[in-house]
Parts: C-alpha cells; sequence; structure tokens
C-alpha cells in the first residue's frame, strides 16, 4: 500500500512554505513533483561526470554513456517494450508525436487519404494530426465522447475504414480522465486496416499505472519525463523497429551519422538516426531515477492509491450541488483526474481563491479546446492526484470551494 | 476576505455596466484570452462631432470576474470620450480602476477588455 505521507517526505518542495503555509499540490497532471533521489541523479552527473557521452574513450565519457543508455533499457522494460533500440529520447510527449508526423506522416500521408483522431485529445495529438492534414490535403474525423465522458466505441467500426492510414488516441484523458480501453480500440482498428498507425498520447498512462505496449498492439507510444516524478525536457518515443527503420531522420547533425562524405551522408539506425545533436543526459539520467522510485512503489499500488483518491474526491465533490463534475464516475474507468465547474464562479477565479490557502488546482482549458467546446464550456477547474496525495487534499478542496462560493455569492 | 475581490470589482462582476449589444454599432471586435478560452466582444457607435468620440459602447461575452470587471470599468471609462483620449488609456489606467496588483496569469484577464477596446478602435477610418 501507498504511504503517502511517508513518500511526501521524499518530496523537498513539501518543506516550502507560502505566506508561513504549507502546499496542497493538486495539479499533477500538468507536471508532477520531484523526489530527492531525481534531484540526486541529475546532481551527482553535473557534479562527478558531466562529460558528453559517446565516442570519448575516458572513463568519464564512458560513465556517462553506460548511465545514459542503462536508462534506455529501463525505460525500454518499464513500458513492455521487446528491445532498447525502439526507445528514442526527446524533449517530451509532444515532441514524440510531431516527431512521428514529422518522420512518419509526412512521407506516408497523401492527398484524400483519412485519419481519425478524437475530440478528448490534448491539443499534442490533435493540432499535430489537423495540420498535417491541412498540408496533404488528407482527411481527418473525429471520435466523439458521450455524456458521460466515455469515446462512442459503438460509432468506432464505422468510423474507421480500409482507407484510414492514422489513428491517433489518448490512454488517459487529461481533463475527463477516462481510461481508454485501448486494447480492445487497437483490435477493431486493426481488424477493419491491419496496416493502419496507431499513435498513443501516453503521457497520463505511464506515471499512474503498468503499460504494456507490447500487449496494446500499438504502434507508437508517447509521454514525458516530467509527469512521472522526473525532470522536465526529456519526453520518449516508443515506436515499433520496422517503421521506425524505415522513417527518415527527424533533424540532421552530429550523432544520427554513420558516414558523411562531400557527396553524401549515411544515417545511423533507430533510435539514434532520430537523436540529432548532444542529448538531454542530466534528463535521462533523472528520469532513471524516477523509473527506480516508480518501480520500488509499485506501479499497480500506485493506480489503486489513486483510484482510493478519485473516488472519495468524487463522492465529497458530488454532494455539493453547485458542482459539476465531467469524465466517468466509476473509479474504475478514471484515472486521478477529475474536471470540475462550480455555479456562479468563472474557474479562473476560484483557482485563484484556492490559492489564497496554496491549494494549487488548474484552471482554463488544459490544451483541450476542442473537448470543451463539445462540453460547451470555455474552461474548467482540473484537481489530480499522485503519490504524494491524500485524502486531506481533497478536504481541503472542498474547504477552498466554499470560501470561493461565498465570495461570488448573490 | 479576499483583496483581489473587493467589493468595487464583484460589483462590476455582477452587476456589468454596458453588457450587452447595439442595434446599430458602427464598429466591432472581439479578442480571446488564449489562457482560459473566455472570449469579449466591443462594439462602439460614434457621435458625428469633431473631433469624433464614443457615443455608445457595449461589451459582450463570458469571463471572469477580474476579465468582466475590467470590461465593465472600462466601457464606463470610454463612453463619451474623444477617440484621441479612448485610446490613451493603457495598462496602468486599467490597474488603478481595478485597484489591485495582479500576478502576470491574471493580468491576461484584466487587459483583455482594453486589447478588444484597441483592436475596436483600430477599426476606425
Amino acid at each position: 500500500m501507498i504511504n503517502a505521507t511517508k513518500i511526501k517526505s521524499d518530496f523537498p518542495l513539501f518543506k516550502r512554505l507560502i505566506n508561513g503555509k504549507s502546499i496542497v499540490y493538486l495539479d499533477s497532471t500538468a507536471s508532477s513533483l520531484k523526489p530527492q533521489q531525481v534531484i540526486e541523479a541529475i546532481n551527482e552527473y553535473y557534479t562527478r561526470y558531466s562529460v558528453n557521452i559517446f565516442r570519448g574513450v575516458y572513463d568519464l565519457s564512458e560513465e556517462a554513456t553506460v548511465n545514459y543508455e542503462e536508462v534506455r533499457v529501463k525505460v525500454a522494460k518499464f513500458i513492455g517494450g521487446k528491445n532498447e533500440n525502439e526507445i528514442v529520447f526527446v524533449r517530451n510527449a509532444t515532441e514524440a508525436i510531431n516527431l512521428v508526423m514529422d518522420s512518419w506522416g509526412r512521407q506516408n500521408i497523401k492527398s484524400g487519404d483519412e485519419m481519425v483522431a478524437t475530440v478528448m485529445e490534448h491539443h499534442a495529438n490533435f493540432v499535430t494530426w489537423q495540420q498535417l492534414a491541412q498540408l496533404k490535403n488528407a482527411k481527418i474525423k473525429y471520435l466523439d465522447i458521450n455524456e458521460d465522458g466515455y469515446l462512442k466505441l459503438d460509432e468506432l467500426a464505422s468510423f474507421v475504414t480500409k482507407k484510414t492510414k492514422l489513428f491517433a488516441v489518448t490512454y488517459v484523458s487529461n481533463v475527463l480522465g477516462t481510461i481508454n480501453p485501448l486494447k480492445k480500440i487497437i483490435l477493431t482498428v486493426k481488424k477493419i486496416n491491419p496496416e493502419i498507425v496507431v499513435v498513443i498520447d501516453g503521457a497520463q498512462a505511464v506515471p499512474h499505472m503498468k503499460v504494456d505496449v507490447s500487449d496494446l498492439g500499438c504502434d507508437f507510444f508517447a509521454f514525458s519525463g516530467h509527469k512521472m516524478l522526473g525532470p522536465t525536457g526529456i519526453g520518449i518515443l516508443w515506436g515499433r523497429y520496422e517503421l521506425l527503420d524505415k522513417m527518415v531522420p527527424y533533424q540532421f547533425g552530429g550523432e544520427m551519422i554513420k558516414e558523411v562524405t562531400l557527396k553524401k551522408t549515411r544515417f545511423q539506425s533507430p533510435p539514434y538516426k532520430f537523436e540529432a545533436g548532444t542529448p538531454h543526459i542530466a534528463g535521462v539520467i533523472g528520469l532513471g531515477a524516477a523509473i527506480d522510485y516508480l518501480e520500488k512503489l509499485d506501479l499497480k499500488e500506485v493506480r489503486e492509491h489513486e483510484k482510493e483518491l478519485v473516488s472519495y474526491a468524487l463522492q465529497e465533490l458530488g454532494k455539493d450541488k453547485d458542482i459539476k463534475i465531467y469524465g466517468p464516475k466509476n473509479p474504475e474507468d478514471k484515472g486521478g483526474i477529475i474536471a470540475f465547474t462550480i455555479r456562479g464562479v468563472h474557474p479562473h477565479d476560484a483557482a485563484q481563491i484556492l490559492n489564497n490557502d496554496n491549494i494549487c488546482i488548474r484552471s482554463g482549458h488544459h490544451c483541450a479546446m476542442p473537448l470543451h467546446i463539445r462540453l460547451n464550456l470555455n474552461a474548467s477547474c482540473r484537481a489530480s492526484f499522485y503519490v504524494y496525495n491524500t485524502k486531506e487534499d481533497t478536504d481541503k478542496l472542498i474547504e477552498g470551494i466554499l470560501k470561493a462560493k461565498e465570495v461570488f455569492k448573490k | 476576505m479576499d483583496d483581489l475581490y473587493r467589493e468595487n470589482i464583484l460589483d462590476h462582476f455582477k452587476n456589468p455596466r454596458n453588457y450587452g449589444k447595439l442595434n446599430d454599432p458602427d464598429f466591432e471586435a472581439d479578442e480571446e484570452n488564449i489562457s482560459c478560452g473566455d472570449r469579449i466582444g466591443m462594439q462602439i457607435k460614434l457621435k458625428n462631432s469633431m473631433p469624433k468620440s464614443i457615443e455608445e459602447i457595449k461589451f459582450h461575452g463570458e469571463g471572469c470576474a477580474i476579465s468582466m470587471a475590467s470590461a465593465s470599468l472600462l466601457t464606463e471609462k470610454v463612453k463619451g470620450k474623444t477617440l484621441e483620449d479612448a485610446k490613451k488609456i493603457g495598462k496602468d489606467d486599467i490597474m488603478k480602476m481595478l485597484g489591485v496588483t495582479l500576478t502576470p496569469t491574471r493580468l491576461k484577464c484584466g487587459l483583455l477588455p482594453l486589447e478588444v477596446l484597441s483592436r475596436t478602435l483600430s477599426l476606425v477610418k
């Protein structure tokens, strides 16, 4: 079982007081906090072996290279990948998806082709494909959600056709919290068109539950380090090796080449083909420490903990008639994310008043404007939970909401 | 109880002045606050005097207390002003009207109406 109070002591940020008050952090969906173990790993790299990787024959460079490459192996195992050569390090999940768009999409999507995404996507997995469709004069359709915040899966089989070349979907909605039944979805779309390429936005899944990309049957899977206790600036693209191998490079320069002459250049094999220039070595090292930390906690336990927290939040927020909750009401299908609005209080104002008590929630469209348009909302409030959160955090959130309602009462 | 939500701001939020639409506007524009998706539109009717002045102004849209109060206060202030004087209103005037200090994120809310006004005025040839 997760002992959040004990875990909290690993996160130095919680030692900080703002205006003499402690911090209630309910915005891990935007970015998680970082434990001391991760900070120390980064610190150790910068203090003890802060040199470049690859081709340095001296001990320090060997040490840096080994530690960097060890994380690649660690990441592959962590998400059920077969082979570390399928792990490409990028800046974040957004860049991972852009890499697929650039190196696969531009080559393979032609005029008249079809793509399918969903209305619940984060802009990263939405705008990217919308722009590609415009660029190539291809068609893009968006699978809708029902009133409970689930994808309309009964429409999936008529939505995806033999002409659909790409299917982009999120594992967990960053607003509704909906955990999409990906295995079933992928099976359905691959049955319609075995050639379809499935791109998963896994940014809200990998930090919170056990993920197995091989079992899912997807083709590309993107996620970010900073949402899983790791540093900012490091993201991961997992891709099936056969696809990565056929793709053109993403950027050009050092590290990604095999041989350069005045006439031509031969490129490295994946993943190095996609990692031009000196990578974010410290970020990768920090990511490795974050994975160690999460594995020690056990992702199954993390999921159970968040299920308990979201279940409690659904119950308690649900008692207030002025609060409207969006997304699934069943904790089994919902990540540790709860989006809501308060009658008579704009989300920005609610977040501002909660901030007086250092309660950190997010207000706005959470990089999911199409979803908010679908919900007929300008903005919403979003509270999200992680390993360091407790039920008391929800109690404080509710107290804060009462204060906000008091300010805006008619 | 909250510095930011003083009586003046809450009053203008709950009872916004010049809220609605004009029947026959001369110029109109709108603008969105990308951080929250709020959208404010403004319409003006000019008085054919020399120099030209703002005879009527109305705003519409949905937003947080800060952006709505700011729009209400701003429209109240520019009504009857010459175009030249209206264009002189800047960030500091808005801050003075609101009477609070805004963090960088909320500053966008507070300044959205001013942005809409300047877009509307820029349409006047």
